[in-house]
């Protein structure tokens, strides 16, 4: 029998649909001739690639798992390696559609007024429209509850004061998707760009996720009609539930980092020769790539099993934690110890373990840190009793 | 305006081939199949002749010729806008050769009234390039091979196409129907969009045999092939570099004598 793939040990592709490999192709393709080619230099650059937007629109994959509005309805294992094929090439790439699916068109989508999804939805499968999410503030990410955004009723309008921070595609987005508390509780409105009061500015010098934009978002008496408010969204498990959606997708991307590390790494340590033999013939280094496939292995099939649970609507938000910090901690440890057994060679950004890794950093930080994950799988153990 | 794109299902161009044991062909198995570069030329000019020009009101249709496994590259060029795909689908037309895959060809069509086929200049499979210039052959129609840029005349009764030849370019108008085969250089072709290739995955595809096409199994056999795939070898293993030894000049001389005498290339 022939040595397994090493990068997908156990076939787990043979467990996907034909349809499922149609779409993972489909996007492999397009990451390999399109994105590989420009995204080192765009990361080096602190430059988000724009003009792969249009083709990731043309190819239908913002809102893919939408069904109608002119999006293609796909099932959530297509979803997941879209988003893995994507992080392959670079978290800031999957980072934009994450947040133009999961953040953006979902709630619009899940609860918005037919005439909010009518309006908004084709336009944004088409990149027409890119949306960002403003959830987290200066003060704090990980208690959301305890947001300072307030929106005030004022006749049929609503007036948001505040700020939000660490905001993906803010600059470049023509609306946002905002959520403020109001007298009710935590409500999400649509505002859009060039309303009065409302005002984005990027974030510099960061050393992560370089080739996606982050920003800060200012309410300053911005004014919004009642009609821009999602109206089926009530209290915090509005935005909470957008995250499960968006984690989900970063299950399956920490994959496609840690297959790209692994692929550098293989190439590099089969072609060094030191002390007379191929570095890929010692123990230690056999032993870490053994490590890194292992790791890669279970993370798939827990890719795999948390898409079918989501498809068959029996997925459970601390599934997704789980999962979520399972995997963006194996990347992250891939790409580390990819980025070591480079040498030197690895600290440049003409080799990926060193992007994918500063990546890592944040992704291990956004959409709930690994600690808050592991906090809300412990709950589930204790009674339901949350640690956090 | 009908418009007909022909497609092929081949290996990637970066698969390992491994050759069947009994030299009787390429084993498939672990292979990836794609829809071949040059057909995605055919269909992606298709597709633009379609949109560029709403006067024409162009139908685009996709064909392909094989097994059952083939239908996939029409769900590819569906996925990318034509509007029909036609799979000539029949064991008996795996071991064909060109000639007589045009003749199936060439009566399946016959009756539907297309205005211009276009094919790839070749496939990367076996690279014979023959399928395009023997359709037209069949049809009787004139064909331009290897085109690189096209202009369509006003009424779209007629057609300018541009192709390379040594050194130059050579400018040829036809009269439709006509029948061309496509080179890189004259278009880019598209990814296949993923709501179209969903509605491609539950569309029927119009499929017809050898037997609906009225072709006996004598007319495909092999010995009615006018040409026939002897066997299949892999190319020999290349022989071992050789290592040179020495100061850099007195390498450089020995390079020069090795070329000069032993491979006699200078
Ligand atoms: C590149 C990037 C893009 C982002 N994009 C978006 C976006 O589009 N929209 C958006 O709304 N937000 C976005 N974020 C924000 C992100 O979701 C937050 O950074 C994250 O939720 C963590 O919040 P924080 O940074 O305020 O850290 P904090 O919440 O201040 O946490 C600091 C540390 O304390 C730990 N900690 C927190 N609570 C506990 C506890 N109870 N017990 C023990 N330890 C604890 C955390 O795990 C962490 O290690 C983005 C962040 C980054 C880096």
């Amino acid at each position: 029998m022939e040595s397994p793939n090493p990068f997908d040990f156990y076939d787990v592709r043979g467990l996907f649909s034909d349809d499922e490999r149609a779409v993972q192709d489909m996007v492999t393709r397009f990451v390999d001739e399109q994105a590989l080619p420009i995204i080192a230099d765009a990361f080096e650059h602190d430059r988000f690639p724009k003009e792969l937007i249009p083709t990731i629109a043309e190819m239908g994959l913002l809102g893919c798992n939408i069904e109608g509005y002119d999006c293609a309805g796909l099932n959530n294992v297509c979803y997941g390696l879209i988003c893995q094929e994507l992080e392959r090439g670079d978290s800031g790439i999957r980072s934009f559609m994450s947040v133009q699916n999961s953040l953006c068109m979902f709630p619009i989508h899940r609860y918005g007024s037919e005439e909010q999804r009518q309006r908004w939805l084709p336009r944004m499968a088409k990149a027409q429209v890119i949306g960002c999410f403003g959830l987290t503030e200066p003060d704090g990410g990980s208690d959301p509850g305890t947001m300072k955004t307030h929106a005030k009723k004022q006749g049929g309008d609503w007036v948001i004061n505040g700020a939000k921070m660490w905001i993906t595609n803010g600059t470049i987005a023509d609306i946002a998707i905002t959520w403020a508390m109001t007298d009710e509780g935590v409500r999400g409105f649509i505002v859009e760009k060039g309303t009065p009061g409302y005002t984005a500015r990027d974030i510099k010098r960061k050393f992560s996720l370089r080739a996606s934009v982050t920003s800060e978002l200012f309410f300053d008496n911005c004014r919004v009609p009642d009609s821009n408010r999602l109206p089926e969204a009530h209290g915090l498990a509005g935005p909470l539930s957008c995250l499960t959606q968006a984690r989900y997708g970063i299950v399956w991307g920490a994959i496609g980092s840690a297959t790209a590390c692994l692929d550098e790494c293989l190439r590099f340590v089969k072609q060094r020769t030191l002390f007379g033999r191929p570095l890929s013939h010692t123990q230690t280094i056999q032993r870490r790539l053994a490590n890194m496939v292992r790791r890669i292995t279970n993370a798939r099939l827990l890719a795999l099993q948390l898409g079918r649970l989501k498809d068959a609507g029996r997925m459970h938000h601390s599934h997704v934690s789980l999962a979520k910090w399972n995997n963006v901690r194996m990347g992250l440890d891939v790409a580390r110890d990819a980025r070591d057994m480079l040498g030197a060679g690895g600290i440049t950004v003409e080799q990926c373990p060193i992007r994918h890794m500063l990546n890592l950093e944040s992704v291990i930080t956004y959409e709930g840190t690994e600690t808050i994950h592991e906090l809300i799988v412990g709950r589930e153990l204790c009674d339901g009793v949350a640690a956090f | 305006m009908k418009i007909l794109a022909l497609t092929k299902y081949v290996p990637e161009s970066t698969a390992v081939i491994k050759v069947k044991p009994d030299g009787s062909g390429i084993d498939p198995a672990g292979v990836k199949f794609v829809l071949n570069p040059f057909c995605e030329f055919a269909v992606e000019e298709a597709i633009r002749t379609k949109e560029k020009n709403p006067a024409a009101k162009a139908e685009v249709t996709a064909l392909t010729c094989g097994p059952a496994a083939c239908a996939e590259a029409l769900r590819t060029a569906l996925a990318m806008g034509t509007d029909h795909a036609i799979h000539l689908c029949d064991n008996a037309f795996a071991g064909i050769d060109e000639l007589t895959m045009a003749r199936v060809i060439a009566r399946a069509i016959a009756q539907r009234g297309f205005d211009v086929i276009f094919a790839g200049k070749v496939a990367i499979d076996y690279d014979s390039g023959q399928l395009g210039p023997a359709l037209a052959e069949c049809l009787d129609w004139p064909h331009v091979g290897a085109v690189t840029a096209i202009e369509w005349g006003a009424d779209f009764k007629s057609l300018t196409a541009r192709r390379r030849i040594e050194g130059a370019e050579e400018v040829v108008e036809v009269k439709l129907p006509a029948l061309l085969t496509c080179e890189k250089g004259l278009n880019e072709a598209r990814y296949p969009s993923l709501p179209k290739l969903m509605k491609a995955k539950k569309a029927p595809l119009e499929t017809l045999d050898a037997a609906a096409l009225g072709f006996s199994a004598a007319e495909l056999s092999p010995t009615a092939c006018a040409t026939r795939m002897g066997e299949f070898a892999p190319p020999p293993p290349r022989p071992p570099g050789r290592m040179l030894e020495g100061e850099p000049a007195e390498l450089a001389k020995q390079l020069v004598k090795i070329l000069r005498e032993e491979e006699k290339l200078i």
